[in-house]
């Protein structure tokens, strides 16, 4: 008897339903999932442009990899695993609602004595009087007793832990309800919406205004998740989502506006809170609410969540004193900046722009040594609060700005309004990279005793000032020569000697001096050479600031350690400023602080359709594991007792219980 | 032969005057902590506060050994806070809280007692000295609750750093891998005693013994012992739930790691007339997989909850979130094939096996190579 080949519909409905198609579905999401957690989601797309070059890049993004979650793909095995959570419970449930019924009570003798668990016993009582301390027996069990005449006596069939059904069908559909409840936030409407064309995701950098309908979402929308930073004393009526390369404008149906964006600290300087005090206003300006919101603690205005997510500079005013690095003058000019905003320098390199970038009241850095952390500082949600603070301190105000030369080059610097102790002396410190994902490479200029930066800018003045390197040599080669040998050739020589000394490192700091005697000098004379040099330039450059000091009509300097630090340290930087980067170096003197909150707003309607399918999860694999399900017949004929036992799964608790049974069985019967 | 017979009598009836005692203390301290310190709560936290009585009360009608745990814990804990006087400093002074009942005192001591009770238990498997075992067992209890107690003080003690610093003792990877150890001990020791036997320890006590290991490196090398005051994102009674919770999952997970080695080596033939029959090892390998994954599951879930208060959205696909469904993923697919297909042996031994790098690399390796918004723990 050949049986005919299923048809095609049925062979599919097969496979959904199979257990093998459920466990690879899982395995497939697993390992699915998996990616998204190893590639980072999300990020600018030139990052991933940087990471895997343009032909990989293009690949990985037609495969969806930098929003795996929400990638069609991902999309199709959820789906599949909805359908084959519904097919499995369509094909299942209604033979799980009859066994939860059923006592089964049509089984014949003879089954009962095929099973496994079997257990006889004699008995002298009837077989009513031992049916009735039997089902006494198996109710105190627990059991659900049915008590069936048959023709020459008594059948009990009893069951126990019938939920275990009712648990798997929770614990099924809750898998269905929370897809649904999922799918129901995700972005789905808009992925249709984009593929028909009627939405488009916005990729200029352009003020939210001039955003054109093709790329907003309307307050009806039922689902979003978006973010937006208010200044304080701002207000804000829409939020921005992340799509892909750009992004979408969410208007919302009311705005809101900061009052005041707080940090409270602990005593050891980590934050302890994140408050933003915000108002709620309807579209006509009317105002709705006003409202505290911190972390944890999210406010719910119109079915929408608002979270404090980050915060931000809002556009704090700075103050600021300028240097042009090479001018061979210790002047100093103004600047007024504000962050977010742009400057045009006049002064020095003409055409450059200031881009002023961030400004943070307080950084604690690691004062031990090692790697500044490299975390984002400004999200609220994170953080670590493990690891060795000890070194932690506040190092006070630092600065973030971007020097925009002629030809659009630019380069981000950090600078601290504080100096900062190294080593037992105190420096101006700024940090230079080309590169956001770069490290800071820091400059430090030496204070002098009065704790100013003065003395460096007028004794680099100085040194980078041509006109005065022949009377620096003169008065150099006067004070390092013993009197005898003043008016000699040895003075004209030792004065030709610092002078060009100084002018190789003007061009270049240390380095130039390194080229030059590598150069001209012999392999094994070279070290003393640089002695040579190095203590020549060190007392030039003292001849050089009492020359500066004279000019500034300021005292001499001293003749102490003090100094002698502030020179050899004042050489140190000025050969650093060829590296530097930059022209001009900028002083924070005061500053006005603005700050911004970042908050999130969410609408999710899924939610509550989640948090249901997580009850029925939570009862249904409860009701799964913990509930043994198990089946009990007692056929009695006079003199004769058949106990049978069955369950699903064959446990070592089953067992122990089928023996307990049978002992009772043995007793009853006695 | 009467035994067999007796009926189940209603819960209540069989309750000793001890099940009683032991409720009315858990009561007692509850309620006393309500009335000293519920100004400092808010309306989740004395919620919290007021479920844990019956909870705490059944759980140890329903496994005894619980409330002995509970008293001595609870009594030496009281003892290390009137030693403090309110002063931290105490800690480096009083004698008992400086070798033993200071939170780290007791912690240390607890490392000390489970590193021990592993050789013991390695020691009773091999020379099949029932006695040994026995006393591996006493160690592994002491090792709880000098745990316990550690913990108890440690919350104390944040206390004492500051008002505003004070916190449950689960906020950082420290204090969870001390959570972890007594976690899984206890999970164990239920099975042992439920089981009637000792031989697995042995194995158990391996993967405490390793999570000791990193607790010491932890505490000598990264100076991590040091309590921290919480981090806003983390001041939410949810951590009260949610990683407890986890941990009972990652407990249970990594012991039915243990016995899926021990069934894999038995079935080889390796120590096998040393261990329980294969059956028995198979059958609590299925066990703690289910409690496993029943309280990862709830978890899981108030994780989401939290996060849907925190982070703008009950799931973000956050490394953290990704891996704790992969883990999910993984043993749903166990449970699937051993209930559905009804299937046992060494190839869901091995699966429970592999299962603990799943599970390692979600509580630990997420933390040390992925980046996310759950970064509490950092190495």
């Amino acid at each position: 008897m050949n049986p005919t080949p299923p048809s095609f519909g049925k062979s599919v409905f097969e496979l959904l339903s199979s257990m093998r198609f459920a466990i690879s579905l899982l395995s497939i999401l697993a390992v699915a999932s998996i990616i998204g957690t190893v590639l980072k989601q999300a990020e600018p797309y030139n990052n991933y442009v940087i990471q895997f070059g343009p032909f990989w890049f293009e690949a990985f993004e037609k495969l969806g990899l930098y929003d795996v979650y929400h990638a069609a793909w991902f999309l199709v095995i959820l789906t599949f695993l909805v359908v084959s959570t519904s097919v499995c419970i369509y094909r299942n449930a209604p033979n799980f609602a009859r066994e939860m019924k059923s006592f089964r009570e049509h089984v014949s003798e003879q089954s009962l004595n095929a099973f496994k668990h079997r257990h006889e016993a004699t008995t002298a009582q009837t077989p009513e009087t031992l049916a009735a301390s039997a089902q006494r027996y198996l109710e105190g069990q627990g059991y659900k007793v049915k008590n069936l005449p048959r023709e020459e006596g008594v059948l009990l069939a009893a069951k126990a832990g019938s939920w275990n059904r009712l648990g798997y069908f929770l614990a099924h559909s809750a898998i269905v309800l929370i897809c649904i409840g999922g799918l129901m936030d995700g972005n789905l409407i808009f992925k249709v919406q984009q593929l028909l064309g009627y939405k488009k995701i916005e990729t200029r950098d352009i003020p939210q205004s001039q955003v054109p309908a093709i790329s907003r979402l309307s307050p009806s929308n039922p689902s979003f998740r978006g973010s937006v930073q208010i200044p304080e004393g701002s207000s804000a009526d829409v939020v921005f989502l992340n799509v892909a390369d750009g992004y979408l404008v969410q208007d919302l149906p009311f705005s809101v506006a900061l009052k005041q964006f707080r940090i409270e600290h602990y005593t050891t300087g980590q934050p302890k809170n994140f408050e933003s005090d915000i108002e709620i206003f309807d579209r006509s300006g009317k105002k709705i609410r006003e409202a505290t919101i911190a972390v944890n603690h999210p406010l719910i205005q119109d079915g929408i969540a608002i979270y404090q997510a980050s915060f931000a500079d809002g556009g704090t005013r700075l103050s600021l004193r300028g240097w042009n690095l090479f001018a061979p003058t210790a002047s100093s000019f103004p600047i007024e900046g504000t962050v977010h905003q742009t400057t045009t320098l006049t002064s020095a390199a003409g055409g450059s722009t200031l881009e002023f970038i961030d400004f943070r009241p307080f950084n604690i850095e690691d004062m031990g040594g090692g790697d500044a952390p490299t975390r984002d500082t400004m999200s609220v949600l994170g953080g670590s609060s493990v690891g060795d603070k000890k070194h932690l301190r506040n190092v006070g105000p630092s600065f973030q700005y971007k020097l925009r030369d002629a030809r659009g080059q630019a380069r981000e610097f950090s600078n601290y309004m504080l100096p900062l102790e190294l080593d037992g002396r105190w420096y101006m410190m700024s940090g230079v990279r080309d590169a956001p994902n770069e490290a800071f490479r820091y400059m430090r200029m030496p204070l002098d005793a009065d704790g100013n930066i003065e003395t460096f800018m007028r004794l680099r003045g100085a040194l980078l000032n041509p006109d005065l390197r022949p009377e620096i040599a003169a008065r150099f080669a006067r004070q390092a020569l013993p009197q005898n040998a003043l008016g000699t050739e040895i003075e004209t020589k030792l004065t030709h000697s610092a002078e060009q000394v100084l002018a190789l490192f003007d061009k270049g700091g240390f380095q130039t001096l390194g080229q030059f005697i590598e150069e001209k000098v012999p392999a094994a004379e070279r070290e003393k050479a640089a002695g040579t040099y190095l203590r020549i330039l060190e007392l030039a450059a003292f001849e050089a600031l009492k020359i500066a000091n004279r000019q500034a009509n300021l005292p001499p300097p001293k003749t102490d350690d003090a100094t002698g630090w502030v020179v050899r340290d004042t050489l140190n930087s000025v050969s650093d400023m060829f590296v530097y980067g930059a022209p001009i170096y900028l002083q924070l003197m005061h500053y006005d602080e603005v700050k911004a909150t970042g908050l999130q707003l969410t609408r999710s309607p899924g939610k509550n359709v989640v948090y249901l399918g997580s009850l029925l999860l939570t009862l249904g694999v409860f009701f799964m594991l913990f509930v043994r399900e198990r089946r009990v017949w007692l056929l009695i004929k006079p003199g004769h007792a058949l106990l049978a036992m069955s369950s699903a799964k064959h446990t070592i608790d089953f067992e122990k219980e089928f023996t307990q049974h049978a002992q009772a069985l043995d007793s009853l019967a006695q | 032969m009467e035994l067999a017979l007796n009926q189940p009598a209603p819960l209540l009836k069989r309750l000793s005057w001890f099940d009683w005692l032991f409720a009315v203390i858990v009561a007692t301290g509850g309620l006393f902590a309500l009335s000293r310190f519920g100004e400092f709560m808010d309306i989740y936290e004395k919620g919290i506060l007021l479920t844990a009585i019956p909870a705490l009360a059944i759980f140890g009608w329903f496994w005894k050994p619980f409330r002995t745990l509970f008293i001595v814990v609870g009594a030496i804990s009281l003892f290390a806070i009137s030693q403090y006087h309110g002063n931290l400093a105490r800690m480096n002074e009083a004698f008992f809280l400086k070798y033993l009942i200071s939170s780290q005192a007791a912690i240390m001591w607890m490392c000390a007692l489970f590193g021990l009770a592993t050789l013991t238990y390695w020691a009773g498997l091999l020379s099949r000295s029932e006695f040994t075992m026995k006393t591996a067992s006493a160690m592994t209890w002491s090792a709880v609750a000098m745990g316990f107690i550690g913990m108890m003080v440690r919350w104390y003690e944040s206390y004492l750093i500051g008002a505003d610093v004070g916190h449950i003792p689960v906020s950082n990877l420290y204090e969870v891998f001390v959570l972890f150890c007594l976690i899984t001990a206890m999970l164990y020791l239920y099975y042992e005693a439920r089981y009637q036997t000792r031989q697995m320890g042995a194995f158990v006590l391996l993967v405490i013994s390793a999570a000791v290991g990193f607790i010491l490196w932890y505490a000598f090398d990264r100076d991590a012992q040091g309590i921290q005051p919480l981090v806003p994102a983390l001041k939410s009674w949810w951590m009260k739930l949610h990683v407890p919770a986890n941990f009972i999952g990652y407990g249970s997970f990594s012991i039915s790691a243990m016995l899926g080695a021990a069934y894999l080596l038995a079935q080889r033939g390796i120590l096998a007339n040393r261990l329980p029959k294969l059956e028995v090892i198979d059958d609590i390998m299925y066990k703690s997989i289910a409690i496993g994954f029943a309280f990862f599951t709830i978890a899981t879930i108030l994780g989401a909850m939290w996060a849907a208060d925190a982070w703008g959205g009950y799931w973000s696909w956050d490394p953290k979130e990704t891996w704790a469904l992969i883990v999910w993923l993984n043993y749903a697919a166990w449970l699937h094939i051993r209930l559905v297909k009804g299937l046992r042996g060494p190839m869901l031994a091995w699966w429970a096996l592999a299962g603990l790098f799943v599970t390692s690399f979600a509580f630990l390796g997420v933390n040390m190579f992925l980046s996310g918004l759950h970064s509490y723990g950092t190495l």
